[in-house]
């Protein structure tokens, strides 16, 4: 699992027919001391689109999951899918 | 299966159904000598696991295993806590 920041939406008309009615989010990873500080991504380059699960939006802090794991998210079971927004980020913490 | 050592945690209110209730720590992944290896990755926590301790974690879909058969949707997961380790002593 990855921290991320959505930042961006994608629109597709033309999908694999299990893609329907899921939101696309494009998402921009972070690592935690980013998250923690509030302060922006260094590297900009490194973008993923994702299937949001939990109604995250644009500018939120959010959790994802790849690979095959991204498809036990509840809404994404048996659909292709590797990358998956399952949760919204309120803190996080490092000690 | 990786070692890592538990660095922070990530509170979140709003998450998948299946996530309520279980604990998403930050791990450093670290070397057989404790050095930290690579970035920071979150990890959801399956044996009670906290902040300093030095654990090895469960990566791939197997990483959601722990709560079998439940499907988590979580590709880390901390699976064990280290005793100690015993690198070897030409490594």
């Amino acid at each position: 699992m990855l921290l991320a920041k959505v930042v961006g939406t994608v629109v597709a008309t033309r999908k694999d027919a299990r893609l329907e009615g899921k939101k696309l989010l494009i998402v921009s990873p972070l690592t935690p001391e980013e998250v923690e500080s509030g302060q922006k991504a260094k590297s900009k380059a490194n973008y993923l689109v994702a299937v949001d699960t939990v109604d995250a939006g644009y500018r939120e802090t959010v959790i994802i999951v790849q690979g095959s794991s991204a498809r036990m998210a509840s809404t994404c079971k048996d659909i292709p899918v590797d990358t998956a927004i399952v949760g919204i980020v309120d803190t996080v913490t490092l000690k | 299966m990786f070692l890592a050592r538990i660095v922070g945690n990530v509170v979140s209110t709003v998450k998948d159904p299946p996530l309520v209730g279980k604990k998403i720590l930050v791990v450093q992944p670290i070397d057989k000598h404790g050095r930290d290896q690579g970035g920071k990755i979150l990890a959801l926590d399956s044996v009670g696991a906290g902040a300093g301790e030095t654990v090895y974690c469960c990566r791939g879909r197997e990483a959601s295993f722990p709560w079998y058969p439940d499907e988590v949707p979580t590709e880390t997961a901390v699976v064990g806590i280290v005793d100690v380790i015993n690198p070897a002593v030409d490594g």
